[in-house]
């Protein structure tokens, strides 16, 4: 925790420690106090009178039909870009973990997109997708099937989905990459020696030593997907077309930015940390658990 | 069992085992060659979005509008990213890249420098110090790790707000601040430093901000570099909290400007949007690759 | 150059006390050696005198001035880790200088005190190295340097050659003796090993659980331990001890496993009648069959070691015993003839001190401090 040897001055660590304790208060404590205490007010239409409510503004949020959609775009959205970032990442790992020449080569080729701000990201693949300017999008219309991510709610969410994966791809495959590289030769050497063919050795061997990245990852990725993604959708769909890639972070945007509806958004904010706090104690617990090779 | 002479037994065993050892290699260099394949046609599907823009940027505003998809370069690229570069989107920000590259640089030097800075303070006194309220510190400290800023973007912004701080660096940049992980990554690092060396330097007469300056910086350099990759790479992105933060032309990044860039279908300089996104992800493309060592190993180790 | 005292040290860690009251007095110049097993204190003894551990009582006295309460930079100490504690970042130039410019040294006599100690140590080609670079040896050599160059009043030695491989550390051992005769500063050095401690102290000081058993000379110690602990501590292989009863008046001792054996005097201050008897296994000889008085010892092991073999038997009484002998390597399950000789017995109370015989053999009685 901390070192046995240590300096006896009292004064000096405070001072030490101002700058970041300071900010922390000011700009965290304080705001999730705040928005835990608007969670349970209610201002009236102008403004003027303040209303204590309890727990309203989340018996409202879980009533309104928007609110669940948005939880069920959130949960759809999340599912497919872990799935499609990590699975793809896992498939490009294992590919460059064999001893071949140029892996590090690879590596560097691989690595850059994790540099490009989400928002970056999405224009990019507005050149792919777009229904007139798109690669893809225009090849799509060319050959009859009618493709506009701006109208059709469906190719909208894939749209954002398929950015979002993108970029995360090579944050995955670094550490399925570090992860593959921590296996003990030996333990590998050993399941082909007792015959295991290669793919059943990695199903067999490699895949559960992968676990505590894997899980790792899975929790990153959710997170990621859950509030780094605003910058993807709002330079893509911004939450439509009909709210089709409206998630939580978006919605709380909306209603805090322009709807202006204080309690409403801190009661989603509030909804928010809860997530996050629930998905990093899953990941400490297991973390805990986990077994070091 | 073989029932000829030994030695024709032995030949044919040695034959055998070459047929199969070639066959192997044979089999060896095929998958090779596939895994390079594979492994070739993931990098260029990676890749794909950028080149396309990369070659868009150098055509005309017409060709991009008409839907034909450049896959080489044409004859524009000094015209569009001078315009780019001086004046902007004319139809839409009317901001000049430069000056949106200046605010995104800005940013992003000042979220790194400042959050090693006050990281590596804070990381020292929980480290080298015993003294009331410690541990409540450190976990005041981590459990900021729990929540993102976007999780409790409005209620911050409220604060940044009451504290007029909105369109300001400062509004802009002290609330990214504060940040668990380099402060746990340097805790990590120090806690790694032998007592003998306190004690050595204790004994040539070193008071904590001297052995702070002339033993833990020195020591720290590789872990800095590390977390600057880390840390400039996310200052550089930062999308919803300079939205909210900047209503006016003054402080705008340049990940902000690209997605104005964007206005309606028809107004929009897509040649210039496109010179303007390689604009955009070079910098902080640039840092990762430069300095991937760092890069990998800061990663790797910031989440631990 | 100065003297350092002890007085009554003691020291907790919360509610476990690991130093009972330590006193010592060390003169100008002497090298004093601290040895005794992992835990038994030694090292906590070392960081109170360095000052960077507070005694919970006690004082400690550097040249008659009482430093109790200063900071180690205060203290004109040096000392030397047992991990060197070099500053990987720095050059050893700078690794010696370090302490020299924070004490604001003109830039010259920095210079010059650093040349003239490396010359000395033999590492005046290595200065623009950085400690990554050097041999385990040469690092010690630094660390010796870092020390040396300070020309401190007190050098404290942290298990300073316990990293090294052994040929390393027999080589270094005598430079280190060399080193502080010449230089003749005093010394206090903590070992948990016997012969780094029987070579190179003017004194040892052996402790036990956070008490210092036995305050003397090398060979005093050897000679005479003040009690069991040090008899079985300080000489390879260690001390046998047997039961005995001392009998007709004290003028000789009865052994469980053999004969009595008659002792030159009586012990002078033997209170009860049952006694330990330790002999050292190289003062056991091997007698001819049929010898007066000699005890069968049945032999259970043989290690040879070259010029000498330990011959590891068990005594009628049931009690084992361990033999150092020349030119004699009986085979394991024979029966081999001994006889233990009278003068090279040591005699412990049943609390475990040593009995001086009424005339002892002229040797300077040994120090108690402590208890």
């Amino acid at each position: 925790m901390r070192k046995k040897v240590i300096f006896p001055q009292l004064g000096l660590p405070y001072l030490l420690l101002l700058p970041q304790l300071a900010i922390t208060v000011v700009f965290f404590f304080l705001p999730a106090g705040q928005a835990i205490w608007f969670s349970f007010l209610r201002q009236d239409a102008f403004g003027i009178r303040t209303e204590f409510v309890w727990f309203e503004n989340f018996v409202e949020l879980f009533q309104d039909p928007l609110y669940l959609d948005s939880m069920w775009v959130t949960l759809v959205f999340s599912f497919w870009v872990t799935l499609l970032s990590m699975s793809v990442a896992l498939g490009l790992a294992v590919l460059a973990d064999r001893h071949i020449r140029g892996a590090t080569a690879y590596k560097t080729l691989l690595i850059w997109p994790y540099a490009i701000a989400p928002a970056v990201a999405a224009v990019l693949w507005i050149f792919i997708f777009h229904p007139q300017i798109g690669l893809l999008g225009k090849f799509l219309n060319g050959i009859g099937i009618k493709w506009d991510y701006k109208l059709n709610g469906t190719q909208a969410l894939i749209t954002v989905i398929v950015a979002s994966a993108w970029k995360q791809v090579s944050y995955n495959f670094l550490f399925f990459l570090a992860g593959l590289q921590s296996i003990p030769r030996s333990v590998l050497e050993a399941a082909a020696i007792d015959g295991a063919s290669p793919a059943r050795r990695f199903w067999t061997v490699v895949f559960p030593l992968l676990s505590p990245t894997t899980f790792f990852l899975l929790v990153i990725n959710l997170t990621y997907a859950f509030f780094d993604t605003f910058g993807v959708i709002d330079a893509l769909t911004k939450g439509g077309p009909a709210k089709a890639t409206t998630t939580l972070i978006y919605r709380a945007y909306i209603d805090g930015r322009v709807n202006l509806d204080l309690g409403s958004s801190s009661a989603q904010s509030v909804v928010l940390m809860l997530a996050v706090i629930a998905l990093t104690a899953v990941q400490f617990r297991f973390i805990e658990r986990k077994v070091h090779y | 069992m073989m029932h000829g002479p030994v030695s024709t037994t032995a030949a044919e065993a040695i034959a055998r085992a070459e047929a199969a050892a070639t066959r192997a290699d044979a089999s060896r260099r095929r998958a090779d060659w596939l895994t390079h394949a594979i492994l070739i046609l993931g990098v260029a599907l990676f890749a794909l979005p950028i080149w396309i823009v990369l070659m868009g940027s150098t055509h005309d505003v017409a060709t991009i509008s008409r839907g034909e998809v450049p896959l080489l370069p044409g004859p524009y690229a000094v015209e569009n990213y001078t315009a780019a570069w001086a004046e902007g989107s004319a139809r839409t920000t009317r901001v000049p890249v430069s000056a949106m590259m200046l605010n995104s640089f800005v940013m992003a030097m000042l979220i790194a420098v400042g959050k090693i800075a006050i990281s590596i303070l804070s990381a020292y006194a929980v480290v080298f110090f015993s003294f009331p309220g410690r541990m409540l510190a450190f976990w005041a400290i981590f459990i900021t790790l729990m929540l993102p800023v976007e999780v409790r973007i409005f209620p911050t912004f409220k604060v940044v707000s009451d504290l007029g701080m909105i369109n300001t660096y400062t509004g802009l940049i002290v609330p990214l601040i504060a940040s668990a992980t380099a402060t746990l990554l340097f805790r990590q690092f120090f806690l790694t430093i032998p007592d003998e060396l306190v004690e050595a330097a204790k004994i040539d007469g070193a008071g904590p901000m001297r052995f702070f300056k002339d033993v833990v910086v020195p020591l720290s350099t590789t872990n800095m570099a590390a977390l600057f990759v880390i840390l400039f790479v996310y200052g550089w992105n930062q999308y919803l909290w300079p939205l909210l933060i900047t209503t006016t032309g003054d402080v705008e990044t340049i990940v902000i400007g690209i997605v104005r860039m964007i206005g309606s279908e028809a107004d929009t300089d897509w040649h210039l949007v496109m010179a303007t996104t390689v604009l955009a992800l070079l910098p902080p493309v640039a840092i990762v690759i430069l300095m991937q060592r760092w890069f990998v190993k800061g990663l790797v180790e910031t989440e631990k | 150059m100065a003297t350092l005292e002890l007085r009554g040290i003691r020291k907790s860690f919360g509610a476990v006390q690991v130093l009972h009251g330590i006193d010592l007095q060390v003169a100008e110049g002497e090298f004093i050696v601290i040895v005794g097993a992992s835990g038994c204190g030694k090292s906590t003894l070392l960081r109170i005198v360095a000052g960077l551990e507070t005694a919970t009582e006690g004082s400690v006295l550097i040249g008659g001035a009482d430093v109790t309460r200063l900071e180690p930079k205060d203290r004109d100490i040096a000392m030397v880790f047992q991990n060197y504690a070099l500053y990987p970042h720095m050059s050893v130039f700078d690794n010696m200088a370090y302490g020299l410019r924070i004490r604001g040294l003109p830039r010259a006599e920095i210079e010059g005190r650093v040349r003239r100690t490396a010359e000395m140590l033999g590492l005046g080609d290595l200065l623009r190295r950085k400690p990554r670079e050097l041999s385990g040896g040469q690092r010690q050599r630094v660390a010796m340097g870092r020390a040396i160059v300070r020309e401190p009043k007190l050098f404290l030695f942290d298990e300073p050659l316990s990293n090294l491989d052994a040929k390393l550390r027999v080589q270094m051992r005598a430079e280190i003796k060399r080193l502080q005769r010449r230089l003749g500063v005093t010394s206090l050095y903590v070992t948990h090993d016997q012969v780094e401690a029987m070579t190179l102290g003017d004194r040892l000081v052996v402790m036990n659980e956070g008490r210092a058993e036995q305050v003397a000379t090398p060979m005093e110690v050897w000679r005479e331990p003040a009690n069991t602990y040090v008899a079985g501590f300080i000489g390879a292989p260690a001390m046998n001890f047997l039961h005995g009863r001392l009998c007709e008046e004290g003028h000789a001792v009865d052994l469980r496993a053999g004969p009595a054996i008659a002792l030159a005097a009586p012990p002078a201050s033997a209170t009860e009648a049952e006694v330990t008897v330790g002999i050292r296994p190289e003062h056991v000889r091997v007698v001819g069959n049929g010898a007066a008085g000699a005890i069968p010892l049945k032999v259970d092991l043989v290690e040879p070691l070259g010029a000498e073999s330990l011959i590891h038997g068990i005594l009628p009484s049931g009690e084992g015993l361990t033999v150092r002998a020349s030119d004699c390597s009986p085979l394991a399950g024979t029966t081999l003839p001994i006889v233990l000789p009278a003068e090279h017995l040591h005699l412990f109370g049943g609390d475990g001190r040593r009995l001086r015989l009424a005339h002892a053999r002229g040797a300077a009685a040994p120090v108690r401090v402590g208890a």
